[in-house]
């Protein structure tokens, strides 16, 4: 009886477990994916816009220390408004800067932006040196919440939920019943048409970039509970963040999460029973497997281009 | 007009072009550098190799593959396991557990040669292989992208993962490929010692004489009817297929020369440098020999050799001098070659160098060299489906 | 060793057509004094006043988070040495090259740096893919590299002195450790997916199964820069080992001790012991996040002697009073002492004679205590475990006596 117990909770413990990776997936491919899916553009700087986030949050927490040290169960928040802020300030500029100059050519901007990449890891590393460093957790966000005994369900996991769960929420509200993305939807499938019914498409698809990369900075923040914050710690994700919108199909945000969701089931499953390298190598090819067989990956609308 | 003006620069400035770059690499250099830096050079012109197949794929073929180093490093390590069983002679590895296997394998209780690893015993079949794995390996990838009509940007992203999943691979087993050590202390070819200051000198030339063959080979491609369809489909490849051509076959086809070349690249890089490691396999070695070719030019075979060789060269002396400004130099490099300089030095060589010198040579000549060079100068369209000639402006309100 | 052979005597012709540079040093290193030509007759970079080195770290790319720390270490060393007046009488100067973590550029460095500038010795290195690298051309040009970093053994060139532990010295001690302190029998081995990992885990298993007559309950590697443990730690769970022996290095190992800690996996319920975070890591991970784990290094920045009281002090002083100091920068800072005693027994900056002299060398002066180096030209050292405290810090609650490096240990391979 013991053992099945032991074996429910281990069962419970990983079930939540493949939840929290599609978490961490969702919300890493989150802001590539309005950028890629709206704008055709892919972004190679996406995990620096993550490091942004992580750099903004160490800041953040070693500012609350020294000068608010009781507010500091509470930095957490101020922290990740700010990541979207500095991150979507950011991408703002880089729009305006870089990609706004390279529409329709898709190539070249995958280019530029590893550029940009670059420099920013570069960046990262003149301003906060190479060493690796670390926030210091509000205690609410660390350790575990057990339901029973046997139960351990990471809290920092959770929160990590809860933040994509938001995310998502918001962004759908953004996309399908406001406004502003009202044009953005109407720019993705027909440009011209958007323009000649007055939509100024310029500044959408600069709202749009910053967007992206604004929720890339509140991945990165959230990230800081569960990973490293160093200069290359965005290029950490950056396979799997491109996996997951590739294989969820350009253009649409539903294909997104089912892709996010089933690569982490796969990985997460493929984990508990082989070891952790061949897991990744098991769910890269199985991947490319189907991208072979459907190379508009799993979920696509059709537009006009 | 394009095939009139190709057969025109691909014959004669090409010809000069050519002799230049060959005067260059075959004299110049081992006559003006020492043996150190001219080892170094031989290493930069193995990335050559790489921009070179880059320039056919990416350039005229529209296909931006960010897996090149896939190929390089199959090469590479095509080479390297020859290498290493020469190395690995029962008498040298005597103090091994089980004598004449690889060090590595020793150390991960491997006990006798895995059966993948016993053809690499024979040269010939080596020489091969360099070729054949890496083309097969294209091939496959090609047939299963490009028949699906899979679009560029997809293409680009799945030669990245291939990358990661492949330096994945290499590094887990270990006991099989040497893991993320890769294959080091190679020492003879066939008996003759690489590692001195001679081999390492004639290594060069041949190294340089391949390249040389590679960027001819590359000409007849781009010069023949193929070369012309390539262009015709990066910029419109619905038309071409609507007009009865097979356009999956012509782009798999220049992804396996891209993919040979590169691995000949790798291969070359193995023999001068001594050693074959996954960090060659991985993204951003990848991405790094995308650059070469950008700032070589895309759409021009010539230019990737100086590309690669100034952009390598730029990378010894900054990060000699400057190591903290080594990848701000190279960030910047990225985005302004995109941005500014759509076909690098062979762009700006044909928009002002080469007028210069056609106003001075050959003034009688009809057509006006300026419009001669434009077609050049023109960013290339770098995905299949838009043309770049056209502004961005204009190209926004044509549906 | 018929390589040194065909190298010297092929290198002889190029010397003859070294630049003008050189050969003006040479010839006013004969004008001046004898001296030079006495202490140096293979042609390395010495004057009168003065002896070139060389330093061969990443300062850049993602190794450069791991070897700023030896960077600082070797070059306060050397400081320290100009300041009580150098080695033979001459002042060290340093050309340092960037190997950018990118193992040919090492290679090619490296070469440079023996070629070219014909330094006396090496200080560099950090992963074992950069110093297998280099390392046929440190055998080929006869050159001198100290290498830092504790590693996976199976290794040793005359050409190298390790001046950090290899694999047995560090792991069989801090199992023997656990196994009698803790009583564990069963064991978890994890690690990052290469070759000092799996290396290491080797040597762990055979040691737990044969020596220590325990039990191997999981073996598993992640690949590098993975950043999700859950399910490992489900697995963990599964299988209760007493003890979690683990080598996960680099971004991983911040997450990985995040989501233990997440999971519930806490040192009051479990014992676990690390071969891979100092305190340079710890700065990543959070002492928060690790209090209570235990690692088995040869050095910790608390331990307790007036060497180490002496050196932290000046380590601060020149790096600022937040700088931390690993078991990997305390190695790096070995590496010009044990040169300059070398060269000063030998009286030579000749490489065959400094190595020559380096077997059996004493240093009562290091950080970590005594330590000598053994004809294997490994060193002799103390291993200890380290207890994990929340302000990143390690309290050592056990020291070995002093072990003999075996990088070819029988019965573990």
């Amino acid at each position: 009886m013991e053992w099945l117990s032991e074996f429910g909770a281990i069962a419970a413990m990983q079930g939540f477990n493949g939840l929290s990776v599609f978490c961490v997936l969702l919300l890493m491919a989150l802001g590539l994916a309005i950028i890629f899916g709206q704008m055709g553009v892919i972004n190679m700087a996406h995990g620096e816009f993550l490091t942004v986030g992580a750099y903004t949050t160490y800041l953040v927490s070693v500012l609350t220390l020294k000068y608010l040290p009781e507010l500091q169960p509470y930095y957490f928040f101020v922290a990740i408004v700010l990541s979207f802020v500095i991150a979507g300030a950011l991408g703002w500029l880089a729009e305006w800067a870089l990609i706004s100059k390279l529409y329709h050519r898709p190539l070249d901007t995958l280019l530029a932006t590893w550029g940009l990449s670059l420099v920013m890891q570069q960046a990262f590393r003149s301003i906060f040196g190479a060493r690796e460093v670390s926030a210091s957790m509000p205690d609410w966000l660390m350790g575990s919440f057990n339901p029973t005994d046997a139960i351990d369900i990471p809290r920092n996991g959770l929160f990590v939920m809860a933040v994509t769960l938001l995310l998502t929420a918001a962004i759908f509200f953004l996309l399908y019943r406001s406004r502003w993305g009202l044009q953005v939807r109407a720019t993705v499938q027909n440009r011209v048409m958007s323009r000649a019914v007055g939509i100024n498409t310029k500044k959408v698809d600069r709202m749009t970039f910053a967007l992206g990369c604004g929720v890339a900075g509140v991945a990165g923040a959230a990230f800081t509970t569960i990973g490293s914050t160093g200069p290359t710690s965005g290029s950490l994700y950056i396979v799997d963040t491109f996996l997951v919108v590739v294989f969820g199909g350009a253009a649409s945000l539903f294909g997104t999460i089912a892709s996010a969701f089933s690569i982490a089931q796969t990985q997460s499953i493929a984990e508990f029973f082989i070891s952790g390298s061949m897991a990744k190598v098991l769910t890269l090819s199985a991947v490319i497997l189907i991208l072979m067989l459907r190379p508009q990956g799993l979920f696509s609308i059709k537009v006009r281009k | 007009m394009n095939s009139t003006l190709d057969k025109f620069f691909g014959g004669k400035q090409g010809g000069i072009g050519l002799l230049v770059l060959a005067a260059l690499i075959l004299v110049v250099f081992p006559l003006a550098l020492d043996s150190f830096r001219l080892n170094m050079v031989g290493k930069y012109l193995t990335y050559a190799f790489v921009a070179v197949g880059l320039v056919l794929c990416w350039g005229y073929g529209g296909i931006l593959s960010l897996g090149q180093g896939i190929f390089f490093g199959l090469g590479g390590y095509c080479m390297a396991m020859f290498l290493k069983l020469e190395a690995s002679d029962p008498e040298s590895t005597k103090i091994q557990s089980t004598p004449g296997i690889p060090d590595f394998m020793d150390w991960n209780q491997i006990t006798e040669l895995p059966l993948f690893w016993q053809p690499f015993q024979s040269f010939g079949f080596t020489l091969l292989a360099v070729v054949a794995v890496p083309a097969i390996l294209a091939l496959v990838i090609g047939m299963a992208m490009f028949k699906r009509r899979v679009g560029d940007v997809y293409f680009s992203i799945v030669t990245q993962a291939i990358a990661a999943i492949l330096t994945i691979l290499i590094i887990g087993q270990q006991g099989l490929t040497g893991g993320v050590n890769g294959i080091t202390d190679l020492k003879t070819l066939l008996g003759w010692d690489i590692r001195t200051d001679e081999a390492k000198i004639i290594l060069y030339f041949v190294n340089a004489a391949l390249l040389l063959g590679c960027i001819l080979i590359g000409r007849f491609i781009l010069a023949s009817k193929l070369g012309r369809l390539l262009m015709a489909m990066r910029d419109k490849e619905e038309r071409v297929r609507f007009s009865g051509y097979d356009v999956a076959s012509f782009k798999i086809f220049v992804f396996c020369v891209a993919a040979s070349f590169s691995a000949i690249g790798g291969a070359m890089f193995t023999l001068q440098v001594g050693f074959m490691s996954p960090s060659f396999v991985g993204i951003v070695p990848s991405i790094e020999m995308v650059i070469f070719a950008a700032v070589g030019g895309r759409m021009s075979l010539l230019g990737a050799v100086y590309g690669a060789l100034l952009v390598n060269y730029g990378k010894t002396v900054f990060s000699e001098s400057f190591p903290e400004l080594w990848l701000y130099f190279m960030g910047g490099l990225f985005i302004a070659v995109v941005m500014y300089f759509p076909n690098g030095l062979a762009g700006l060589w044909h928009s002002h160098a080469s007028k210069w010198l056609a106003r001075l040579r050959l003034p009688s000549r009809r057509q006006p060299p300026a419009a001669a060079a434009q077609p050049a100068e023109q960013p290339p369209a770098s995905g299949a489906g838009t043309i770049d000639a056209v502004p961005a402006k204009q190209l926004e309100s044509t549906p | 060793m018929d390589s040194k052979l065909t190298g010297s005597s092929r290198r002889l012709p190029r010397r003859l057509a070294q630049g003008a540079a050189a050969l003006s040093m040479l010839a006013m290193s004969i004008f001046a004094s004898t001296a030079s030509a006495e202490v140096n007759t293979t042609g390395l970079a010495v004057t009168d006043t003065e002896v070139v080195v060389g330093q061969l770290h990443s300062a850049t790319g993602t190794m450069a988070i791991s070897e700023t720390g030896s960077i600082q270490a070797e070059r306060l060393a050397i400081e320290q040495i100009n300041a009580s007046g150098g080695i033979l009488g001459r002042q060290i100067k340093v050309i340092q090259e960037d190997g950018a973590s990118d193992w040919p550029t090492f290679a090619e460095k490296a070469k440079k740096l023996l070629e070219r500038d014909k330094v006396a010795a090496v200080f560099g290195c950090w992963t074992s893919a950069s110093r297998k690298a280099v390392l046929p051309i440190f055998e080929r040009e006869n050159g001198l590299l100290y290498y830092p970093t504790f590693y996976e053994g199976l290794e040793q060139s005359k050409n190298v002195v390790y001046t950090g532990q290899e694999a047995t010295q560090q792991i069989l001690a801090g199992l023997d450790w656990v196994a009698k302190e803790k009583g564990a029998k069963t064991f978890y081995l994890l690690g990052s997916d290469y070759i000092w990992p799996r290396t290491s885990m080797k040597i762990a298993r055979k040691h737990i199964e044969n020596v220590l007559g325990g039990k191997v309950v999981g073996e598993e590697y992640y690949p590098l820069g993975n950043t999700q443990f859950g399910s490992l730690t489900n697995k963990i769970k599964l299988r209760k080992p007493d003890v979690i022996f683990a080598a996960v290095v680099g971004g991983s190992n911040v997450a990985f001790y995040k989501q233990l800690k997440a999971a519930g996996i806490t040192a009051d319920k479990q014992t676990l012991l690390t071969l891979s975070v100092t305190e340079d890591e710890l700065l990543g991970i959070g002492g928060e996040n690790m209090a209570g784990f235990y690692a088995s290094m040869k050095y910790f920045q608390s331990l307790d002697n007036p060497n180490n009281a002496e050196f932290v002090k000046a380590f601060k002083a020149k790096y600022g009073s937040d700088a931390v100091i690993g078991d990997v920068t305390q190695a790096a800072y070995l590496g010009p002492w044990l040169w300059k005693a070398a060269v000063e027994k030998a009286g030579s900056f000749d490489v065959d004679k400094v190595v020559a002299a380096s077997a059996g060398l004493e240093l009562d002066t290091a950080p970590e205590g005594y330590v000598k180096v053994h004809e294997n030209q490994h060193l002799w050292s103390k291993t200890r475990i380290g207890q994990v405290q929340a302000d990143g810090q390690f309290s050592v609650v056990y020291e070995s006596d002093l072990i003999e490096p075996n990088p070819f240990p029988k019965g573990y391979q």
